[in-house]
């Protein structure tokens, strides 16, 4: 019987051979952190022991509230950099660098075959590279920094197979909606989810990013895409260490397959207040929203900033919305600004915030008022997420929210075509 | 195990209305967390939960974040379990390294009412409610000694101690 991806990885980690369902004690190759470092470090201090175990592993990225926006945020950031310069870690990127899953993966730690920890949620990106990435707590963390091991269950797999090729202004962000809409956001609890199938290779690796860090919308431990050639040239010069391809056998034991053509996907919108609370973009045309924001670790790369500067080139924003712009890191802000992109879309009255979470988790920088409406970028639309809990948040590809940029309300991307 | 009064919610209960984003980086201190539990789901909950009292939910209990706070603000506001048809994976293992005992138990969810009193044989794998008793798989022993600990990090702090003498 052949193994799934997952079950491979944590075979190699644990020295033995393993099948899901069984429990694993594994030791990372790297371990991520953010803002919340912080409180990791608390939690650390509590085990009375002095120094961290292997600095080399342990990666820190500032990103939630960046710049510090409160006298207690910028101690938090204080005490982090304090800790990084006495703990000698290795691998700390301050509030310049961008958003921690953008930073990780152009810094070249996200590659195939690793075992990453990341003490958040949307760790599952890295799957992108054919890496096992997923999210732990702080706790977890502190315990992580202290003794360099963790207990993993073994998942079980979800295959989802792509056929068909994506029409114009549909994008996998859609796809990825569209997936969610239909099996549920807790579908894949506790199980890892691996995008296969012929379409995979038409994607490019910030699209495959897209998917792979919103499989934690559907609960997943896990997502993971095969590290194919275009996967490959993207890590040639970034990775910063060798690495070993891994993937599942032909004969691996799924616990399901789910197969989708993705030539019929309509644009999809993520309506108020769960991810897989989706529609066609068509049901919700016209709804009027107050900000729109382009941008987070699910839509802010290059890519992205390009498919709504070209429908925004020339042209202006309706008047009374606001249009947020947050580059996904400085290198994407770098690129964009080179390529004319920002230039084109602070020219349509775009605001360009620094890269970093933005308001995305409701902590500063473009917060929601009661009764306030936002189209968005991100990957989460709770209750309350974005500031006010009497306000809404509907999520859609970076086309949908740019063509909805211009009309002031909720509308479909096809129409500009 | 003591009885504890019910409180009950929904499937998919996630971890910005157990609580939310904005405090993540700003209320630091564990029994100031609490004063916030449930906050955008039910602001009742934070001024009139005691001591003992049992959140009941439905499927996907703490979806979303991988914020610990959602279990520690839960644990500090006295909270003794929560029982739920499932947990999402992250809160799952938040809630263990606090300390915070969660039980799967889709037909004590289905078979108890807001406000009863309730109670829960964690050895035995059992929930009493009004309406009968409901068996459910007690946590692995290995989980159970985390638990037991009162969460991971004095876990942790304990078997390192002990791999030094």
């Amino acid at each position: 019987m052949g193994q799934t991806f997952s079950e491979k990885v944590l075979s190699a980690k644990a020295g033995k051979w393993v099948r899901a369902g069984e429990i694993v004690t594994v030791s990372p190759d790297y371990i991520l952190s953010h803002d919340n470092s912080a409180a990791i470090i608390k939690e650390f201090h509590k085990l009375a022991i002095t120094t961290v175990r292997c600095t080399d592993k342990i990666v820190i990225v500032l990103d939630h509230v960046v710049p510090a926006s409160t006298e207690k945020y910028a101690q938090n950031h204080k005490e982090i950099r304090e800790f990084v310069r006495e703990q000698n870690i290795l691998h700390f990127f301050d509030v310049q660098h961008g958003i921690c899953h953008q930073v990780f993966s152009e810094n070249g730690f996200a590659l195939p075959g690793k075992l990453i920890l990341g003490a958040d949620s949307h760790t599952t990106s890295y799957g992108a590279f054919g890496a096992f990435s997923v999210g732990i707590g702080r706790s977890e963390a502190a315990s992580v920094w202290a003794t360099d091991e963790i207990w993993l269950k073994v998942p079980e797999t979800i295959r989802i197979e792509m056929s068909g090729k994506l029409p114009a202004m549909v994008f996998t962000k859609d796809v990825i909606l569209k997936i969610i809409g239909e099996v549920g956001a807790d579908r894949a609890n506790y199980k890892a989810v691996e995008f296969a199938g012929p379409a995979v290779q038409g994607f490019s690796l910030a699209s495959r990013l897209v998917m792979a860090n919103m499989a934690a919308e559907m609960g997943a431990k896990n997502g993971y895409f095969f590290p194919d050639e275009k996967a490959l040239a993207w890590l040639n010069g970034k990775a910063r260490s060798e690495f070993d391809v891994m993937v599942s056998d032909p004969d691996a034991v799924y616990e399901a397959i789910l197969s989708y053509d993705i030539s019929s996907i309509e644009p999809q919108v993520a309506c108020p207040h769960t991810v897989d609370n989706v529609c066609a973009v068509t049901e919700v045309e016209g709804t009027l929203f107050h900000q729109a924001i382009i941008g987070t670790c699910t839509n802010g790369r290059v890519e992205d900033l390009k498919v709504a500067a070209q429908i925004l080139k020339g042209k202006k924003i309706q008047s009374g919305i606001r249009v947020l712009i947050i580059p996904a890191s400085r290198r994407e802000y770098l690129r964009a600004l080179r390529e004319g992109d920002l230039e084109i879309l602070v020219d349509a009255g775009c605001l360009v915030l620094n890269p970093g979470c933005g308001p995305c988790l409701g902590a500063h920088q473009g917060v929601l008022a009661p009764g306030e409406v936002a189209v968005s970028t991100a990957n989460r639309n709770f209750r309350g997420r974005m500031g006010s809990r009497d306000s809404a948040i509907y999520l859609a590809s970076p086309a949908t929210v740019a063509a909805s940029a211009l009309e002031g309300r909720i509308a479909d991307p096809r129409n500009l075509v | 195990m003591s009885k504890g009064k019910v409180w009950k919610y929904g499937d998919d209960v996630n971890t910005d209305v157990i609580f939310p984003g904005k405090y993540t980086y700003s209320v630091l201190d564990p029994e100031e967390m609490a004063k916030h539990a449930l906050e955008d789901l039910d602001p009742a909950f934070a001024l009139e939960v005691k001591p003992g009292d049992i959140v009941l939910a439905g499927k996907n209990f703490g979806c979303g974040s991988s914020r610990e706070q959602a279990a520690t603000c839960l644990k500090y506001a006295g909270v003794q379990a929560v029982v739920a048809k499932s947990f999402a994976r992250i809160f799952f293992r938040n809630a263990i390294n606090q300390g915070l005992p969660v039980v799967q138990c889709s037909e004590a969810v289905d078979n108890a009412d807001a406000g009863e009193e309730i109670s829960i044989d964690f050895s035995k794998g059992v929930v009493e409610t009004s309406k009968g008793v409901f068996d459910f798989v007690p946590l692995p022993q290995s989980i159970l000694r985390i638990l037991d600990a009162g969460g991971l990090i004095p876990f942790t702090k304990k078997k390192m101690e002990k791999g030094k003498n």
